[in-house]
């Protein structure tokens, strides 16, 4: 077993993890943040993307031991205290942009990602940045209008599509 | 996974003296660590190597682009002094892939559908090493293979920049692997040309066209060219006559917006 200490959602954590536990792991069955989801496990479909040092990288496909020290943040640092929703997790709920929800944290924290280095991001942009998160429902149409809605753009031309 | 110890290192030295016996070097792990979660693979410890600071970042000098083993896809995609390179690396799987996965860690596996081996071989680039320094042309030895010793770390790979170069991948949809690959290099010394994702032999250099392109640096140069299928990989994406037409085709869409 090895200590780490990271910092999840601007709080400071530590645990005790084996060599091949992955970060995806440590965040659902040792912290129980377990919004982060594992769909494939196989570094395919992008549910359980968080951010590590700002960027969006797939939990299930690095180690626990990697973050050593990180900033980490998750699906559960995405709202406010009280439980209000981000601008984007809202114009995915106003834009029916989950119809199962499992993949919707990994689209939300790559959404994030996206909108950070390029706040009002194309059609094709945010399909293109889509490309690893993959929605089983089949949902891609309102994830889309959902995220160019919350990067403040005019969706309605989505809409009459 | 079968259970295993990962040290991180935080110097290239450390990281050498960690490596040898069943120790296996980690670097962003998107193909590794997949491959560990199979059972394919099982070290007895895993060396990682991405918090070896000297091994990160991208530097220009002479002419030369040197990218450090460790550093990211995402940033070479950024970095824009070798416009083809970095295009190349900005289509690699997909964004949280690319702020994982790199340019060490690719040309040391060697995928035969790997983007990187392509655009260094095509370069004439240099893999640089803990211990040496190689020619790509002596580096890529066929599918997985390279001139690697058991515990020699790939820390950084130099690129010549070419006076013009593009490469142009035809993407296999699911994987976003080359179904094949074609990066072309317009140097002082002459055209190169480099094919991924085609041969069972892994990348590879097409001569003939180089030939055809040092004499007349356009697509109609490659008219007369025919590619053979011995060899070419066949799987249910395509047959080795399939992917012995798209090196063709993609060799000429790279000459045409080579810049």
């Amino acid at each position: 077993m090895t200590k780490v200490t990271m910092t999840i959602n601007g709080k400071s954590v530590a645990g005790d993890v084996e060599g091949n536990t992955l970060l995806a792991s440590f965040l659902r069955d040792d912290l129980h943040l377990t919004g982060t989801h594992i769909g494939c496990d196989t570094s395919q479909c992008g549910a359980c993307v968080v951010h590590v040092d700002g960027r969006a990288v797939k939990s299930c496909t690095m180690f626990a031991t990697e973050a050593n020290g990180a900033e980490v943040a998750t699906i559960e640092g995405q709202a406010a205290a009280d439980g209000t929703l981000n601008v984007i997790q809202q114009a995915f709920q106003d834009h029916h942009g989950l119809q199962c929800g499992f993949c919707t944290p990994g689209m939300v924290m790559s959404t994030a990602a996206l909108l950070k280095d390029n706040p009002k991001p194309t059609v094709t942009e945010v399909r293109t940045y889509l490309e690893g998160n993959i929605c089983r429902c089949t949902g891609y149409h309102n994830i889309v209008k959902a995220i160019m809605a919350a990067s403040g753009q005019d969706v309605s031309a989505i809409a009459a599509e | 996974m079968y259970a295993f110890d990962i040290e991180c290192p935080t110097t290239i030295a450390e990281a050498a003296q960690a490596l040898g016996g069943e120790n296996q070097a980690l670097s962003g792990g998107q193909t590794l660590i997949p491959t560990l979660k199979a059972r394919l693979a099982s070290p007895e410890k895993l060396v990682s190597l991405t918090a070896i600071a000297e091994m990160k970042g991208i530097s220009s000098a002479g002419g030369v682009l040197s990218i450090g083993g460790a550093t990211c896809h995402a940033d070479v995609a950024a970095d824009g002094s070798y416009k083809a390179l970095s295009e190349l690396a900005a289509h690699i799987g997909d964004p949280a892939v690319r702020n994982r996965g790199t340019i060490g860690g690719s040309v040391a596996n060697n995928d035969p559908a790997a983007c990187y081996p392509a655009a260094a071989l095509a370069s004439g680039a240099t893999i640089v090493t803990n211990t040496r320094e190689i020619a790509a042309d002596d580096f890529f030895l066929g599918m997985f293979e390279t001139a690697l010793e058991e515990g020699e770390i790939v820390t950084a790979v130099k690129f010549p920049i070419p006076e013009k170069a593009n490469y142009q991948k035809f993407v296999q949809p699911a994987s976003r692997f080359a179904l094949v690959g074609v990066f072309v290099a317009k140097t002082t010394d002459g055209v190169r040309v480099a094919v991924t994702g085609a041969s069972n032999e892994g990348v590879h250099r097409w001569t003939a066209a180089e030939e055809a392109l040092n004499a007349s640096f356009a697509v109609s140069a490659l008219d007369d060219l025919t590619v053979s299928a011995d060899n070419l990989i066949a799987d249910l994406h395509g047959s080795p006559e399939y992917r012995a037409h798209l090196i063709k085709v993609m060799t000429g869409r790279a000459v045409s917006a080579a810049s």
